[in-house]
C-alpha cells in the first residue's frame, strides 16, 4: 500500500529526528530537545512549501529560512542533507574542528544556510531584511523564520516585529516553536512570558495557533499564511520538546544534553519504531 | 568649516544616484545623522526602523544577504555600543556587506554629555575580526570615503563627527583605504591624529613652526587595517611619536599605533585623547580643551 503525502512527510520528519540524535551522539554535545520539537516544521517547509532547489542554494528567487534558533543546527543540518544540499555523511563531522557544520549556522560555510546565526532574538531582524529587499524588487520571494519561545524574550524580536508590520511584510512567516520549555524551566516561570498568540497580534501580525508536530496542521497554516496579504503571519505552533524519543519529551534537561550510548541506540529504536511503511 | 556628518548627507545623496542597490537605514535621528537627505530623494530606498538599533543592524544584515548595499546610521554611542552583538554576530561573522555610519562620536559631541559621547567604539569595532575601521578628517575625505566603501565587499565602520571642523584637502586629493596621508615633512615629532583630531593637530603644527618647531601630521583615516609602513617610518625620522584622538587612550589609535611599534620597531609612544574617563556637557571646543585634547595641549606635549 502506498503511504500518503502527509506519511510521506512524517517518515522526513522522522529522518531529521534520527538524523539530530545522530548528531549530537556522534559530537557529544548539541541541543536535541528544541531540534526535536521543530523537525516537523522543518520537514514541511522543506519538503512540501518553500520554492528551493538544491542545486541552486543560492539562486536570488529562492524562499530563505532563518533558523533564529540556531542552536538547533542539527535538526537544520538533517534537513539540508536529506533534500540533498550536501552529503549525509557530513552529519558525522558536527561540531567537530575539521568540519563546517558549526555548532550554530554559518552561511558562508553551508550551502542552503541562509543567515548565521546563534545570538538569541537576531534572527528575526535578518528575515524582516530579508523580506523588505524581497519587496523593494517586487521578487516575490516568501521569508520564514523559526524562533524559539525562550528566543522571543529578547527585546530585538519585538523591534524585529514591529517593523515588520510596519513594512505589511506579508511575505514573511514567523514561526514560535513553542515548546514550553528552556534551559532553566518552564518559559511562564523563568521570564513570565504568556499569551504570545496575543503578542504577535497586538504587534500586527496575523497569527494561528497550531500543534506543531502535526504535518496536516503544519502545511495548512503555511497555506493560509501564504494567502493573507497586508501583514506579516505568526504561527505559534505548539510543540513538544524532545518530541519521538520517550525519554527526552518535556524535559528542560534535554535542551542542550548529548545522550549516551545506551540512551542513543533506546533513542534510534524508538524512531525506527514510528517510521510509517506502506 | 563643515561637519563630516553633514559630507556624509551629502555623500549619500550623490551615491543613491548611481547605485540603486544603496539603501540607507536609521533609527531615529535622520535630521541628526543627516540620513534625511537621502531619504527625501529616495524614500522607497530609505528605512526608519524608530529607537531599535539592535533590529537596525539585524535588518540592514538581512538586507545584505539579500544583495543590498545597506548604509546605517546612529549615534556611535547607539550603533558600536548597542548594537554591538548585532555587529558581532549578524553582521562580522557572516562578513555581510554593511556600511555602519556612526557620527556624534567622541567628546566633541558635546553638550548632550557622558551618555552620548562615544569613546569606546573604535575599539569595539577594531578587534572584531572582518571588520574595517575608518574615521575620516574632513569633507572631501569623507565624501570620498563614503563612495570607496560602496566598491568594497564586507563590513565596514565609519566613524564621523558632530562638529564643523576645517576643510583639509580639496578636491584632487588622493586617498587610499589603508594608507595614512602624511601632512608636513617636520622631523621634530609626528602627530598620528585621526577624526576631528587632524585639524587640531594642524592648527598646532602652525603653532609650532612659529616658533621653530617642525613637526608632521599624519591623518590616519584608516585605522583598521593600519598602514604599517607609516607607522615604522615616522619612528625611524623623528624624534617624538604622539597620538591623539576624540576617543578613550585605551583600544583606539594610540593602541594601534602602540601594537605596531612594540613589535616592529620599539619606540616610546605619548597617548592623548580621553584619559580612561566619561565625557561631560559642555560646548565642543570647550570639551577639548577641558580635557587637554586641543592644539593648545598637543603644543604643550611636543614641547615637554
Amino acid at each position: 500500500m502506498k503511504i500518503t503525502k502527509i506519511e510521506a512527510l512524517a517518515n522526513i520528519a522522522n529522518d531529521i529526528r534520527m538524523g539530530v540524535i545522530e548528531q549530537v551522539y556522534l559530537a557529544q554535545s548539541g541541543h536535541p530537545g528544541g531540534s526535536l520539537s521543530c523537525s516537523d516544521i522543518l520537514a514541511v517547509l522543506y519538503f512540501n512549501q518553500m520554492n528551493i532547489d538544491p542545486k541552486k542554494p543560492y539562486a536570488p528567487e529562492r524562499d530563505r529560512f532563518v533558523l533564529s534558533k540556531g542552536h538547533c543546527s542539527s535538526a537544520l543540518y538533517a534537513t539540508l542533507a536529506r533534500k540533498g544540499y550536501f552529503d549525509k555523511e557530513d552529519l558525522k563531522g558536527f561540531r567537530k574542528v575539521e568540519s563546517n557544520l558549526q555548532g550554530h549556522p554559518e552561511m558562508n560555510k553551508i550551502p542552503g544556510v541562509d543567515m548565521t546565526t546563534g545570538s538569541l532574538g537576531q534572527g528575526l531582524s535578518a528575515a524582516v531584511g530579508m523580506a523588505l529587499g524581497s519587496k523593494m524588487d517586487s521578487a516575490g520571494c516568501r521569508v520564514y523564520c523559526l524562533v524559539g519561545d525562550g528566543e522571543i524574550e529578547e527585546g530585538q524580536i519585538w523591534e524585529a516585529a514591529m517593523s515588520a508590520s510596519k513594512n505589511k511584510l506579508d511575505n514573511l512567516c514567523v514561526i514560535v516553536d513553542h515548546n514550553g520549555l528552556q534551559i532553566d524551566g518552564k518559559v511562564e516561570d523563568v521570564a513570565g512570558l504568556i499569551d504570545i498568540k496575543e503578542k504577535f497580534e497586538s504587534f500586527g501580525f496575523y497569527t494561528l495557533e497550531i500543534d506543531g508536530n502535526d504535518i496536516e496542521e503544519i502545511i495548512h497554516a503555511f497555506d493560509t499564511a501564504k494567502n493573507k496579504k497586508g501583514m506579516p503571519t505568526a504561527i505559534i505552533a505548539n510543540t513538544i520538546k524532545g518530541k519521538g524519543v520517550s525519554f527526552m519529551e518535556n524535559k528542560a534537561e534535554w535542551h542542550g544534553k548529548a545522550p549516551n550510548q545506551e540512551q542513543y541506540e533506546e533513542a534510534i529504536n524508538e524512531l525506527k519504531l514510528q517510521h510509517i511503511v506502506g | 568649516m563643515i561637519a563630516t556628518r553633514q559630507s556624509y548627507g551629502e555623500a549619500l545623496v550623490e551615491l543613491g544616484r548611481k547605485n540603486k542597490e544603496i539603501v540607507v537605514l536609521d533609527a531615529d535621528l535622520s535630521t541628526a545623522t543627516k540620513t534625511n537627505m537621502f531619504a527625501k530623494e529616495f524614500p522607497d530606498r530609505f528605512i526608519d526602523v524608530g529607537i531599535a538599533e539592535q533590529n537596525l543592524m539585524g535588518m540592514a544584515a538581512g538586507l545584505a544577504t539579500y544583495g543590498k548595499i545597506p548604509y546605517v546610521s546612529t549615534f556611535a554611542v547607539f550603533a558600536a555600543g548597542r548594537g554591538y552583538d548585532q555587529i558581532r554576530n549578524s553582521i562580522c561573522y557572516p562578513k555581510l556587506n554593511v556600511k555602519i555610519c556612526a557620527t556624534h562620536s567622541g567628546v566633541t559631541v558635546g553638550e548632550d554629555g557622558a551618555t552620548h559621547q562615544m569613546l569606546e567604539d573604535l575599539s569595539l569595532m577594531r578587534t572584531l575580526p572582518n571588520m574595517t575601521v575608518i574615521s575620516p578628517s574632513d569633507d572631501i575625505q569623507t565624501k570620498w570615503v563614503i563612495n570607496e566603501i560602496s566598491k568594497i565587499q564586507g563590513p565596514i565602520y565609519v566613524r564621523l563627527a558632530r562638529i564643523p571642523t576645517f576643510k583639509i584637502y580639496d578636491e584632487n586629493q588622493k586617498f587610499e583605504i589603508g594608507k595614512m596621508v602624511q601632512l608636513g615633512n617636520g622631523t621634530d615629532a609626528t602627530i598620528f591624529a585621526t577624526g576631528v583630531m587632524v585639524s587640531e593637530s594642524l592648527k598646532a603644527q602652525e603653532q609650532l613652526a612659529q616658533e621653530g618647531i617642525n613637526i608632521r601630521v599624519v591623518d590616519v583615516h584608516t585605522i583598521k587595517p593600519i598602514d604599517k609602513e607609516m607607522i615604522i617610518k615616522c619612528a625611524k625620522e623623528t624624534k617624538k611619536i604622539i597620538t591623539i584622538e576624540d576617543h578613550n587612550i585605551i583600544g583606539g589609535l594610540g593602541s594601534a599605533i602602540c601594537e605596531v611599534l612594540s613589535e616592529e620597531y620599539p619606540t616610546k609612544v605619548i597617548r592623548m585623547g580621553m584619559k580612561d574617563r566619561f565625557g561631560k556637557s559642555g560646548k565642543g571646543e570647550q570639551l577639548l580643551k577641558y580635557f587637554k585634547m586641543d592644539s593648545e595641549a598637543i603644543v604643550e606635549k611636543v614641547k615637554n
